[in-house]
């Protein structure tokens, strides 16, 4: 048997810390990590935020990135031990023989040059073949992950095409140079369901049709099934399980694996329908000032006290702008909203001290949705004076019930949000919302930003909480899952409009309309073969119509 | 004092030193501040350190005095500048819409005209007195600072956290004092040191040209004034004030610049 592809023995890679206060010290961020790639075969390399997976990935192009050191193990690509590689010998492997795809095309394009000129810069600075030639493939790999025209797509500024065709644009300009290995750094992770199923499913043709071999990097282990032969699940830097795709997937042998597996798999009994609304939105359209069209039109929902109303949709839907509305922070040019019962102000300002302290906010990115400056005790004890005039031991006491409750103890009370994981930040915006006592909590996108097990957990106290407080949530997401786990009702949103609404059970059974159709079949599951199912499932419908 | 760069004490030590001669200046000073001690230009000697000034007093005596004047003016003026100067800034942040148009309109049009040009102006028709020079220095400084604080507090103005104090039903105040300045400190800060040197140079401009402190009352840039024929007959008691406004500047600057280090690491360890 040839030597593989790349070889990775006992990867070793450190950075240096600098705690505050504190002198420098160096941290292993990777430790032990050891595996061969053959040619043409992809390997997943999945993990939560901190695992080293993208560490791992630029590691088989030598690279470390923002003061990160490899200082340990081999990494041979086609037998070379690319570490012991100078300059000029990174720069000829760099971009021609390993290539890059990252997460964020639209952060990764210069938006002041065409789309053409990029994809074939990298084939060009290597002299790997003409400008004419380098072209021609970049449109023959156009035409293969199934971009629009071809021949012309390469003519327009990144800022012309869409999310999903750009990222399909960086794989072509990963495989112009005809590289041996290509490193896929989360590609689809920023993109709806709906169009990373199209990007996944071009990938995984492109990697097959080019025979390229490829490291996926990603946090979504469903996603990962699609395309790869062999996974690694990685955590905190060490390896927790290596093996073909299947195992990993149908017999997964280490207990974190198995979570990584079953994760999502909160069972949610629906509750049925009161007929005592907590929030009530008639007829609302809404548009931004200054903008000459409607981004919501003519919703209606209705949310039960004590239930959980899911909004879904892609981005754009006009998901968030609904929670602007209720929350009185952009005015509806029509429709009115009712809260317990009394007609809510449109406007913020009209609002009473009571209308404010009922109906309560979670954000998405937990980092900015808290005062850096401020300690978690403030943070959470600031409602509690400002709708209670709770003070001094009254509301430290208070503060650390609300910890209790939220499972993360008095001990956090004077930590300030930097020295909080992800996780905790969001537990803490958590018993912010609830210290003012609610009977609705806005919940945008709270898990979005989160590593699925973390994730996990916070639906779970979510759940919880709504049992002891019986408190409403207006749950805004993206993902179908997280609905299926925490809905009670559901509200589909497409293009500023509800196109379906019903209870759980209504909207997620058939007949389906076609947008409902589509949104749930792109969700990945958590078995191999879903992707090629999913898209001859579709190519059958549509060749019937 | 764990972890005090080298700089930041040196800057320290210097600051700490010109403040202190400043506070202290009566007890130090070796004559009285308007006593003809000696010669005309005396060269440094045991008796006067550095030497005797245009009509024989002693300048050692008149830069105490005169750094007393001269910190006092800055130090005044800037901490008025920073007061009018963020508050207004954070409000039009907050406002904005045509408040804010109007509030940085008008600011921009105070800044077109030259700031030294204005101050002259103002002067030449007021009657120059210590506090009227620092309202005028302050609130001619407070331009640079609005502008600064507005930029950073409408960056700051739309972060989650301060929607979740409107939400909560926040007023004006708390938005703009606990919300706000917290998170606008460090680039304020680095920009107060920076603006008090600019203060002692423009107190210092104006003497030079008559229209700052005025004498007997010594300040560094009358001082300049007061011995500038010297330079020609090659005398340097004009120098001495120059260099002390040079080394006061710097080190001013080297503490400004630990603060905004420190400052920036607390805000969650960016910093580094």
């Amino acid at each position: 048997m040839a030597d593989p592809l790349l070889k990775v023995t006992d990867l070793k890679i450190e950075a240096t810390a600098y705690p505050p206060g504190e002198p420098p010290q160096d941290i292993t961020i990777v430790e032990d990590i050891s595996f061969a790639l053959e040619k043409g075969r992809v390997l997943g390399l999945i993990g939560e935020s901190g695992a080293g997976k993208s560490t791992i990935g630029l590691s088989a192009m030598a690279y470390g990135r923002g003061g990160v050191r490899i200082t340990g193990g081999e990494v041979l690509v086609n037998g070379r031990d690319i570490l012991k590689l100078g300059v000029s010998g990174l720069k000829r492997l760099r971009g021609a023989e390993v290539t890059y795809v990252a997460q964020s095309a639209a952060a990764a394009f210069n938006p002041a040059r065409k789309i053409m000129e990029q994809v074939t810069e990298a084939t060009l600075a290597h002299g790997r073949t003409s400008k004419r030639k380098a072209a021609a493939r970049a449109v023959s790999l156009f035409a293969k992950l199934g971009l629009p025209d071809p021949e012309n797509f390469g003519n327009r500024y990144p800022h012309q095409v869409s999310g999903g065709q750009l990222q399909r644009a960086m794989t072509a300009l990963a495989l112009c140079p005809e590289p041996e290995l290509v490193i896929f750094d989360e590609p689809t992770t920023a993109l709806d369901v709906t169009t990373q199923i199209d990007v996944l499913a071009a990938i995984k043709d492109a990697i097959r049709d080019t025979g390229v071999a490829a490291l996926y990097i990603t946090h979504d282990l469903a996603v990962v099934a699609q395309v790869s032969d062999e996974i690694m699940v990685l955590r905190d830097g060490h390896r927790i399980e290596y093996g073909a795709a299947d195992q990993i997937i149908n017999d997964p042998q280490e207990d974190y694996t198995r979570a990584l597996v079953s994760v999502r798999s909160i069972d949610h009994e629906e509750k049925q329908p009161t007929d005592d609304p907590v929030m009530q939105a008639s007829n609302v359209t809404a548009r931004y000032k200054g903008t000459k069209f409607d981004v919501l039109h003519d919703i209606s929902v209705a949310l039960d006290a004590g239930q959980t109303l899911a909004v879904v949709g892609e981005s754009g839907s006009g998901k968030s702008t609904l929670a602007r509305v209720i929350t009185g922070l952009l005015p509806p040019s029509r429709g009115q909203i009712s809260f317990a019962g009394r007609r809510l102000s449109a406007d913020l300002a009209g609002r009473s001290r009571e209308d404010l302290r009922e109906l309560q906010m979670i954000y998405q990115m937990a980092d900015v949705a808290m005062n850096p400056r401020q300690t978690v005790g403030t943070i959470i004890g600031r409602p509690l004076e400002f709708y209670f005039g709770h003070r001094g031991a009254e509301k430290r006491r208070r503060v650390i019930e609300l910890l209790d409750k939220i499972e993360l103890g008095a001990g956090y009370i004077d930590r300030y949000p930097a020295e909080l994981s992800g996780g905790q930040k969001q537990r803490v915006c958590i018993a912010r919302a609830l210290a003012a006592e609610p009977r609705l909590i806005i919940c945008d996108e709270v898990t979005s930003a989160l590593d699925p097990l973390v994730a996990d957990g916070i639906l779970k106290l979510l759940l919880e909480l709504q049992k002891i407080e019986n408190v409403a949530y207006l749950f805004i997401t993206h993902d179908l899952a997280t609905v299926r786990a925490i809905a009670d009702s559901i509200a589909v949103m497409y293009q500023g409009r509800v196109v379906r609404y019903g209870t759980k059970s209504q909207v997620l059974s058939p007949p389906f309309d076609d947008y409902t159709d589509l949104l749930l079949s792109s969700v990945p599951e958590m078995k191999l073969g879903w992707l090629e199912e999913v898209i001859a499932h579709r190519k059958m419908e549509s060749a019937g119509h | 004092m764990r972890g005090i760069p080298v700089s930041a004490l040196i800057g320290l030590f210097f600051t700490g030193l010109y403040f202190l001669g400043a506070i202290f200046a009566p007890f130090i000073a070796p004559y009285g501040l308007s006593e003809i001690v000696g010669d005309v230009w005396e060269p440094s000697s045991s008796r006067h350190l550095l030497g005797t000034d245009s009509i024989g007093r002693d300048l050692l005596t008149r830069m105490i005095y005169g750094g007393r004047t001269t910190i006092f003016i800055a130090t005044m003026a800037t901490i008025l500048s920073f007061v009018t100067g963020s508050v207004l800034g954070f409000l039009a942040a907050v406002l904005g819409g045509w408040m804010d148009q109007l509030m940085s309109r008008l600011i921009d049009l105070l800044m077109s005209i030259p700031t030294l040009i204005f101050a002259l102006v103002v002067l030449s028709v007021m009657p120059v007195t210590v506090p009227v020079l620092i309202v005028v220095m302050g609130l001619l400084d407070s331009t640079r600072v609005y502008r600064l604080a507005r930029a950073v507090a409408v960056d700051i103005n739309v972060m989650d956290f301060v929607e979740a104090a409107r939400l909560r039903g926040e007023g004006r105040g708390w938005i703009i004092f606990r919300e706000i300045l917290p998170n606008a400190l460090s680039p304020l800060v680095a920009e107060m040191g920076l603006r008090f040197i600019f203060a002692v140079l423009f107190v210092s401009t104006l003497s030079f040209l008559g229209l700052g402190v005025q004498p007997p009352a010594a300040d560094w840039g009358g001082i300049v004034k007061e011995n500038k024929d010297g330079i020609v007959y090659g005398i340097p008691a004009a120098l001495v004030p120059a260099f002390a406004i040079a080394t006061l500047a710097i080190s001013v600057n080297l503490v400004a610049d630990w603060i905004l280090n420190r400052t920036t690491s607390l805000k969650g360890g960016r910093g580094g």
